[in-house]
């Protein structure tokens, strides 16, 4: 992943570029089915939208290029984690370059501020990642899909880790943002002990060690903390040093496959929720982290596999209206379906577009051949639909 | 808070400082002797981290890692003196200031290009492992105090190097005067390029310093950069001295602040916008510090005597 | 007379471009994001080149207006007759406050303090839940001009930018002739002197950076019109470094050269990021060069007897 792959959808990205003298030349490639494909490929969280890229280029290459029979032309757009920049773009890719959908998003932010732009062309805008609550509950789309999860549900799924194990005081540590203020509600939501303090860390923090000095005087049962990407790196290799791993340390998206090559032995034992593992037992599952792994020589994580899912989705959808894309409700039917086999076997959307599906504690662990992954210990919740579905009053397309 | 609490959250506060003060000590000699803004004096941290992470894992030893690291911090700072520095001594503060945005522009995603976006990691030395216990259940890691006896060892290095050799002589004469130090027979522009390889070194040291605690990523050095400016502002531009006292007075701010302003918030809010506000608040404590400073003090705490 | 030229050349260009090659939903996306990072870049060329005050934190003011319409919409308000006023009222006052504060100092310490403020509202900005906090606000709907969604058309928003960025350089541009703007200039080479003829340069300089603030605090409306969007990035030190660079890319010797830096900026970015995913290791080094050896910036490109 360190070297520039000037493919032909590169190219013709580029060729589209100089079309902006020319804004008509790009238009004659109209066969294929375009797909704009937005992630974070710069900045310290850019290894989360590597994996992202990457998964759903995987799904493709299974698909061997095509998606439900036509062929799938992919323009990958960097949203650089900054949403006006995302809003740009991603307004480009729409009108410049007619993709038929938009997939991919691993932050809500971001998701939110390209949310309007796409749907509002009546564009189909398919999150493989980012999972914000305002769009699953009163401001649903028939136009927005999500095949990752809501936020609050992975939180809500260690909140009943923490119940099922009997803690009754932990610690909550997560970013001063409106993610991290949901991690700390969904949380709450299903742990019903007592919270001995919440402690809200700036997003550009690189030191935890005076937070770390606050959670040993303050003795929890456990550590309940959400901190993505280097946020992560940071604290799991802080806490492990300062002699603290002795409390549990109960997360959500801060060990996993796109960190702990960083974070390496210091994240050993720690424990994390999350809708699918690495090591997850089904045919589909095998096959792709087999390939994945050798076509991209990492493990891959969640924001892979549910890209990965999202190939499928898209492909299973144009297949059943047979390649014809301009009939939205018929192909709003087709997505709705969701007629592909999921690497998390169990998956279906429920009528916000949000999936229902199970929820895992997993654990991390350090595979025969020296590579980290988190590895699924219990399921914890069995077909779970997001305390936001009821709200979603879904119009028709 | 208990004074144990506070005991060992002013220890944090004193480390973050020292780390600071590693990054703002290139900084504020560059800036004082050539009065130079080197904003990509970030990425020179970045690439010492960079180095120090891939020459340990090369030779599978901290030690040869950090030995390694920095010649070639030195060797990378002296290429881009050769290659964009050196053309802006005579230029504006505005000049420096866009052509250094540039050379972050172009490591921060050269960085990307060469070692992968992910993050990398620069294991704790044998040496300096475990810790030691402050407070019960809380273990103090020995690297840390290894890097404030390093930090204090660079401060009292640059102290006779700066006051009592002759090569610091003619740095300080250099910085109030270069016209008459070129006119006794020096070369300034090779002093200046001594001294921009020393001051990259030290970003480079301090990079390597930092590997093992924070992780190794493109655009790290983007928010040390800003805290050592607001360093380099306080203290008074050029003495190593103001700059010390400097990065640890923002080092303790920086750190109490955030561990105390949510419970003091909470003296007149309800408890969730308390925390809320406090970290906001807390996160701008530094910046309002450097901006009376300027407003009522602009030569910083130790001005240099002009003459 | 031969001074008109190059902007006239430009605003007919900008003026005519919709309906020469440029008239699709995106070109006019990108040409008004120009036009209005050029009003900024207008209003910091007026500090810059003007009054040689080099501002760090000028995104700060544009980030002042954009917030200011994100907090009107929240409230339900949307008429421009309402927005305008208190956005720009709102950025000249918090550029009164800080230019204040800031002007007591001078040359690298105005960087760095200008750089404080723009960061603590940055910070501020971060730390607004209600308005979306870290994560942005999305605009329920553009501001509307006399009850109608005039700026939801895109070649009708494409012309106001177009009109509201003429009136500001013209407002600019007079402003440098008159006497205000000589005694800006006087300052910038020689405030000693100025002094000695009796004149204090700090109302005056004070003056510009308010107007400097009210432009970005009308950028900063437009943009979020633009957008649809609000986020604290818009406040970022590094947005005020690239308003920086544009006004240097087009030559700090005249005012229209910083709507041309705007312009060679954003179609340079926008041109690159298409050719490479790390399009930022060439325009790190297009800067430095432009920086070495572009002193006179585009403008001095096209009239190089104009200046120097």
């Amino acid at each position: 992943m360190t070297t520039p792959r000037l493919d032909r959808r590169q190219l013709l990205a580029t060729a589209a570029a100089f079309g902006l003298a020319a804004p008509h030349v790009a238009r004659a490639q109209a066969q294929a089915v375009k797909i704009g494909l937005v992630a974070v490929l710069t900045g310290p969280q850019a290894a989360l939208g590597t994996q992202l890229r990457d998964g759903f280029q995987q799904g493709l290459r299974h698909l061997d290029g095509k998606l439900g029979g036509r062929p799938a032309e992919v323009i990958v757009i960097d949203d650089e984690l900054k949403p006006d920049v995302a809003v740009t773009k991603v307004r480009a890719a729409l009108e410049r370059d007619k993709v038929d959908f938009v997939v991919g998003v691993v932050f809500s932010n971001i998701l939110q501020a390209v949310f309007r732009p796409v749907t509002e062309t009546n564009t189909f805008l398919i999150s493989t990642n980012a999972g914000a609550s305002p769009f699953a509950g009163r401001g649903c789309n028939p136009f927005f899909f999500t095949t990752s999860y809501n936020n609050d549900q992975v939180h809500a799924a260690m909140g009943q880790v923490a119940q099922d194990e009997g803690y009754r005081r932990v610690f909550i540590l997560v970013p001063n943002y409106q993610a991290g203020r949901d991690a700390a509600a969904g949380f709450k939501s299903r742990f019903k002990g007592e919270v001995v303090d919440e402690v809200y860390v700036p997003l550009t923090q690189l030191d935890f060690s005076a937070d770390l000095a606050k959670i040993a005087a303050a003795r929890p049962d456990a550590l309940f903390t959400f901190m993505p990407g280097g946020l992560g790196v940071n604290l799991v290799r802080q806490y492990r040093q300062a002699g603290l791993a002795n409390i549990p340390f109960l997360s959500t998206f801060t060990v996993d496959e796109a960190t702990l090559p960083a974070q390496g032995e210091a994240a050993l034992g720690f424990l994390h929720a999350a809708p699918w593992a690495p090591n997850m037992d089904n045919e589909q599952n095998r096959r792709f982290v087999r390939d994945f792994e050798a076509q991209y020589n990492y493990v891959p994580a969640t924001y892979a596999a549910q890209s990965y899912d999202g190939a499928m989705l898209l492909d299973s959808a144009i297949r059943k209206v047979g390649g014809n894309l301009a009939d939205k409700a018929a192909l709003r039917r087709a997505l709705e379906a969701a007629d592909f086999r999921s690497v998390r076997g169990n998956f279906r959307f429920g009528p916000n577009h949000y999936p229902v599906q199970d929820f895992w504690l997993c654990r991390v662990a350090r595979r025969p051949d020296g590579k980290f992954q988190t590895e699924a210990v219990r399921k914890v919740l069995e077909n779970n639909a997001d305390p936001h579905v009821g709200e979603c009053r879904m119009r028709p397309a | 808070m208990s004074p144990e609490l506070l005991l060992v959250q002013a220890l944090n506060g004193l480390q973050f400082g020292i780390l600071l003060f590693l990054v703002a000590a290139g900084l504020t000699l560059v800036f004082g002797v050539m009065d130079f803004i080197n904003l990509a004096h970030g990425v020179q941290y970045m690439l010492g981290a960079y180095f120090g992470a891939s020459l340990a894992a090369a030779t599978g030893s901290f030690w040869l890692g950090l030995l390694l690291a920095l010649p070639a911090a030195l060797l990378a700072g002296l290429v881009l003196e050769f290659l964009v520095f050196r053309h802006l001594y005579d230029r504006d503060h505005l000049a420096q200031v866009l052509a250094t945005f540039g050379v972050i522009l172009f490591l921060n995603e050269g960085v990307k290009l060469v070692w992968g976006a992910a993050p990398l990691q620069m294991p704790i030395p044998a040496l300096l492992e475990g810790g030691v216990a402050l407070m019960p259940g809380l273990q103090y890691p020995i690297y840390r105090l290894g890097i404030i006896g390093a930090g204090l060892a660079t401060a009292l290095l640059l102290w006779f190097l700066v006051d009592r050799t002759r090569a610091g002589m003619l740095v300080r004469a250099g910085a109030t005067n270069p016209e008459m130090v070129s006119a006794l027979g020096v070369d300034i522009r090779r002093l200046f390029t001594l001294v921009f390889g020393f001051g990259a070194m030290l970003a480079g040291f301090a990079g390597v310093m930092a590997a093992p605690i924070l992780s190794v990523e493109p655009g790290m050095g983007d928010t040390p950069l800003i805290l050592a400016f607001v360093v380099i502002v306080i203290g008074g531009i050029g003495p190593i001295r103001g700059a010390f006292v400097a990065a640890l007075l923002v080092g303790l701010i920086d750190t109490l602040g955030r561990a105390a302003m949510p419970d003091l918030m909470r003296l007149f809010l309800a408890p969730s916008p308390a925390r809320q506000a406090g970290a906001a608040i807390a996160s701008m404590l530094v910046y309002i510090l450097m901006a009376a400073f300027l407003a009522f003090r602009p030569a910083g705490l130790f001005p240099v005597r002009t003459g | 007379m031969r001074e008109w030229v190059v902007p006239l050349v430009l605003f007919a260009g900008l003026a005519a471009a919709p309906f020469a090659g440029f008239g699709e939903g995106y070109a006019l996306t990108l040409l008004a994001r120009t036009m209005i990072l050029g009003m900024a870049a207008v209003g910091l060329a007026l500090l810059v080149g003007g009054a040689g005050l080099v501002s760090l934190g000028h995104a700060a003011t544009l980030g002042v207006g954009a917030y200011a319409v994100v907090v009107l919409d929240a409230n339900g308000i949307t008429d421009a007759t309402t927005v305008l006023p208190v956005a720009i009222a709102a950025a000249a006052l918090f550029a009164l406050a800080t230019g204040a504060i800031s002007l007591r100092t001078s040359g690298v310490h105005f960087i760095m303090i200008t750089l404080a403020f723009g960061q603590m509202a940055f910070f501020t900005a971060s730390s607004l839940a209600a308005y979306g906090g870290d994560d942005g606000y999305t605009l329920f709907s553009r501001t509307e001009v006399a009850g109608t969604r005039l700026l939801e058309d895109r070649l009708a928003f494409h012309y106001v930018c177009l009109g509201l960025l003429g009136l500001t350089y013209l407002f600019c541009r007079a402003a440098l002739a008159a006497r205000f703007g000589r005694v800006l200039r006087a300052a910038r080479e020689n405030a000693l002197r100025v002094r000695a003829v009796g004149l204090d340069p700090y109302p005056y300089r004070l003056l510009a950076y308010v107007l400097a603030g009210a432009i970005g605090g009308l950028a900063g409306v437009l943009l979020a019109n633009a957008a649809e969007f609000v986020a604290p990035s818009y406040l970022s030190w590094q947005r005020s470094g690239e308003l920086l660079f544009m006004v240097i890319l087009g030559g700090l010797g005249s005012l229209h050269g910083a709507i041309l830096g705007a312009l060679a900026y954003v179609l340079l970015e926008e041109w690159l990021s298409h050719l490479t995913e790390h399009w930022r290791m060439i325009f790190g080094p297009l800067l430095i060069l432009s920086v070495l050896f572009f002193r006179g910036g585009l403008a001095g490109l096209l009239a190089p007897r104009q200046r120097r």
